[in-house]
């Protein structure tokens, strides 16, 4: 199929609404809306209801959840999106949009919405590090640089639970009782007490022997702030039963926004970095989340150690799209022909078995072609080319073609399908009359066969272009993108393709960059686009769309 | 390589198994005007038939092999009872099912959890993705509105921006759901389920829309005259009619869902919750995982599901195609 849209106007006049030549007159409209709300059974109308009733009930959960966390623009739109839905399934009118609106609400947030957050994401310079705001910034940064306050009374401790979520119950010497978490300061609570120690507390689980010995190193790990103000320090308990001060070595004054390292007493200043910084360039981490404007997209083409890798992937995932298009269709064409002629037996036989590697889940049999390949162990190694050792994923230039390999296996299959139905739909009176005129069989291909299986399967060309510029499946399944180059310093490989490199510099490796991650999906959305944009305006396709 | 839905893909297929239809019809007629011509009383000739179908014959093996030795192997080392990498090359040397058993029942790898999860999310988001697909293609294809030449367009164009570009953006926004409501945020199968359905109005609406516009509009009004109201219409006429493509879209959407691994390995972050396609290759990358024929048993069985549905619905199609009520 082109992209070609048909319109059904062939096959009569829409229907709904009589929305043919002539708009409806208003009896029409009222008729057709009589005629519609009569056919509607009792059965479906509650169907109806149920089914809004159960979006609404969920609407204002979520929007009492997000009012009591404090976002109220998500909680303003999740109320207008409930009440744009019941007001589209109870007008009588709106008929498109009933339709329409469950698709559009999940294709606008998981489609368009993270598209757009892409974007901004790629502005700032989120990532390892620059995880959270600047109060989440300096509050663990405090935490981290904890030292035990020399002489500070000792607190008797019992640890709690609530909900999963560790809490101490502190004792202090003047006996009141205090409990807190890791996010909550201590605050003053109804204990029990057994003796001079609080032992137990309205709305916490106290943690028996047995469940503190299960959960030691949550514990001692455990630091509750001992007030709202980060520089009064946090209560911690090396052993689960008393517990002592402990204050930061850096001091934070939020007036002038900096950090002063008591012990060595550098001042560490925010410059607008995202993170406190010393005047050598020193940076205390984590920092926070800041919008950095262009700065990953300069640093990705200037910083030579990632230019290097951006280039040589960027070429490669050309390469790679446009070689597994060109061998899986000439391919797919060949076998096409080869098979096409109805004077030779057993051809469902062949079609049926060429066609199976189109019908595993790609995922298996590229894992299943990288145990083959491997180079001291895998079959093709040591049975076809008889215990040679052939670096066939290991080698730079080796690994790109047996992906290349790969991908025609798993790729020809469908151009197999596709040029077949492609030949046989075109004329056998074309090929008779040319036959009649002394055109050689070569010449008919080539000059009247070729082009008119061209023209239905370009859109499917460029559809599988675009499918392969991103194919991360048989990339990271096959080679994970290796050899590696060590040269780079993001975790990139001789056969990463873009989308590749994009999940690596995000999700592996000891640090995060979603920024710079981000930064390379906007790459490729404008690659892909400008392509897009040239192919439909070569196609016309667009054009066609009623 | 075309396993994600492409425009056109599925016509392709529809198309092709169409064509061979009639073709064979064809081939038998021009067998019969053949014999009438030419078969009486020539000897058989290797060189002529060589020269006209015994090449063909040729490729078509060579072919074969290269498409089935793969697979061969895979089977076979699946049957070998305890094969290392090394032991799987000598093809059906051994016979059994230990490896079948090991993968089943090993307590380190969850393999029937996995398994469980890919059919259950590939499932129902292909139920679901049909289902909203088929809203959307109905009110496109029989309804006239303001901004559908846009939306027309606007899923044309969404359809080039995959969602694995914005893996990152997911990611993020997924765990700040889950931060409020942990029941759809990150590392639960409901959230993957939502994300995947931000895809269904792409490709598959529009394959969806050029089948429905093949149903002639009076069968519709035809039962609007007898009384049927729109929901009617859609529920109890239409989605009967477009059944086959209903078909295909769900098995496009399903062996998409199953081969996903990207948003699944990034959303799903405990063991007992991925998908096979993250599962199995986190097993097979870990360079102590020597169980070779433990993992060929796995992939043996996690692609059964998938080929049979594969080479099911196909006949499927072509048998709702030609023997549709359109005609």
């Amino acid at each position: 199929m082109s992209t070609t849209i048909d319109d059904p106007a062939t096959a009569g006049e829409p229907n709904t609404g009589a929305t043919g030549g002539t708009p409806p007159t208003r009896r029409q409209r009222q008729a057709a809306g009589i005629a519609d709300a009569a056919s509607v059974g009792v059965k479906v109308l509650l169907v109806k209801l149920l089914g809004l009733g159960i979006v609404d009930a969920l609407a204002i959960f979520g929007i009492i959840i997000l009012v009591g966390a404090e976002q109220w623009l998500v909680a303003a739109i999740v109320a207008i999106v409930a009440i744009a839905v019941n007001w589209i399934y109870f007008s009588r009118r709106k008929l498109p949009a009933k339709y329409l609106t469950p698709g559009v609400i999940f294709l606008v947030i998981f489609q368009v919405f993270v598209l757009v957050y892409t974007g901004y994401i790629a502005f700032t310079n989120y990532g390892t590090g620059h995880n959270g705001s600047k109060e989440q910034a300096v509050s663990s940064l405090m935490a981290s640089s904890l030292e035990r306050v020399e002489d500070s009374p000792s607190y008797p401790v019992t640890v709690v639970d609530r909900g999963g979520e560790l809490g101490l119950l502190v004792t202090d010497p003047e006996g009141d009782a205090l409990v807190g978490t890791a996010e909550q300061p201590l605050e003053p609570v109804s204990a029990e007490f057994d003796g001079d120690k609080a032992v137990a507390a309205d709305g916490w689980t106290t943690l028996d022997f047995a469940q503190v010995l299960a959960r030691t190193d949550e514990i001692t790990e455990l630091a509750v702030p001992y007030s709202s103000d980060p520089n009064d320090g946090a209560i911690r308990t090396p052993d689960a039963s008393s517990a002592y001060l402990y204050v930061s070595t850096l001091e934070y004054d939020e007036t002038a926004g900096t950090m002063t390292d008591l012990e060595t007493g550098t001042v560490y200043s925010d410059i607008g970095t995202g993170a406190f910084t010393a005047e050598d360039g020193t940076e205390l981490l984590p920092g926070w989340q800041i919008v950095i404007g262009f700065d990953n997209f300069v640093r990705a083409v200037t910083d030579e150690r990632l230019a290097g890798p951006l280039v040589y992937v960027t070429l490669w995932t050309f390469a790679f799209a446009l070689i597994s298009v060109a061998s899986t269709f000439f391919l797919g064409l060949f076998l096409a022909i080869v098979f096409n002629d109805a004077r030779m037996r057993g051809r469902k036989f062949y079609r049926v078995l060429i066609i199976l590697p189109y019908a595993i889940p790609s995922f298996l049999s590229a894992l299943v072609w990288a145990g083959m390949m491997n180079e001291s162990f895998g079959f093709i190694n040591q049975v076809l080319f008889g215990g040679a050792s052939i670096p066939w994923l290991t080698d730079p230039w080796l690994a790109k073609v047996s992906v290349l390999v790969v991908n025609l296996w798993l790729g020809f299959p469908y151009m197999f399908l596709v040029c077949m139905g492609a030949l046989q739909s075109i004329p056998e009176e074309l090929q008779e009359a040319a036959t009649v005129d002394g055109a050689k069989p070569w010449a008919i291909f080539r000059l009247i066969k070729l082009p008119l299986l061209l023209v239905s399967v370009a859109p499917l060309l460029i559809a599988s272009f675009a499918f392969n510029f991103n194919n991360f499946n048989v990339i990271y399944m096959l080679t994970d993108g290796g050899p590696r180059d060590s040269n780079a310093p993001i975790p990139v490989g001789f056969t990463d393709i873009l989308i590749s490199m994009v999940y690596k510099v995000a999700f592996t490796g000891q640090t995060r960059d979603y920024g710079l991650a981000s930064a390379y999906s906007i790459l490729i959305f404008l690659i892909v686009a400008v392509i897009s944009i040239i192919a439909f305006r070569r196609t016309k396709s667009l054009e066609e769309l009623n | 390589m075309a396993r994600k839905p492409v425009p056109g893909t599925q016509a392709g297929l529809v198309v092709g198994e169409l064509e061979e239809f009639d073709d064979s019809t064809r081939a038998h007629a021009s067998l019969g005007t053949g014999q009438v011509r030419e078969m009486p009383k020539r000897p058989f000739n290797f060189g002529r038939w060589f020269r006209a179908t015994g090449w063909r014959h040729i490729v078509g093996v060579l072919m074969l092999l290269f498409s089935l030795f793969p697979i061969v192997f895979v089977v076979s080392s699946s049957l070998n009872p305890n094969g290392t990498l090394t032991g799987s090359n000598a093809l059906f040397s051994k016979i059994g099912l230990d490896s079948y058993v090991r993968i089943l029942t090993d307590p380190q790898v969850p393999f029937t959890t996995w398994l469980g999860n890919t059919l259950m999310i590939a499932g129902i988001t292909a139920l679901l993705t049909v289902f909203l697909g088929a809203l959307a293609a109905y009110s496109f294809s029989r309804m006239r509105f303001t901004g559908r030449r846009f939306g027309l367009i606007g899923i044309v164009v969404v359809q080039m921006f995959p969602q694995l570009l914005a893996v990152v953006a997911i990611f993020l926004l997924m765990s700040a759901i889950g931060d409020l409501f942990p029941a759809i945020g990150l590392n639960t199968h409901i959230g993957l389920i939502m994300v995947y359905l931000g895809g269904a109005l792409g490709v598959n609406t529009y394959l969806m829309y050029g089948f429905f516009n093949t149903i002639p509009v009076s069968i519709d009004e035809a039962a609007k005259i007898d009384g049927a109201g729109h929901a009617r219409i859609f529920f109890t006429i239409v989605l009967r009619l477009v059944a086959p493509i209903l078909a295909v879209v769900a098995l496009l959407s399903f062996i998409a869902s199953v081969n996903e691994f990207v948003v699944a390995s990034v959303l799903l972050i405990d063991t007992e919750k991925q998908t096979l396609a993250v599962g199995l290759t986190k097993l097979v990358s870990n360079p102590r995982y020597a169980d070779w024929s433990a993992f060929s048993a796995g992939a043996v069985i996690a692609a059964l599901p998938v080929v049979a549905l594969f080479l099911f619905l196909q006949k499927y199609i072509v048998g709702g195609l030609t023997a549709g009520a359109v005609k």
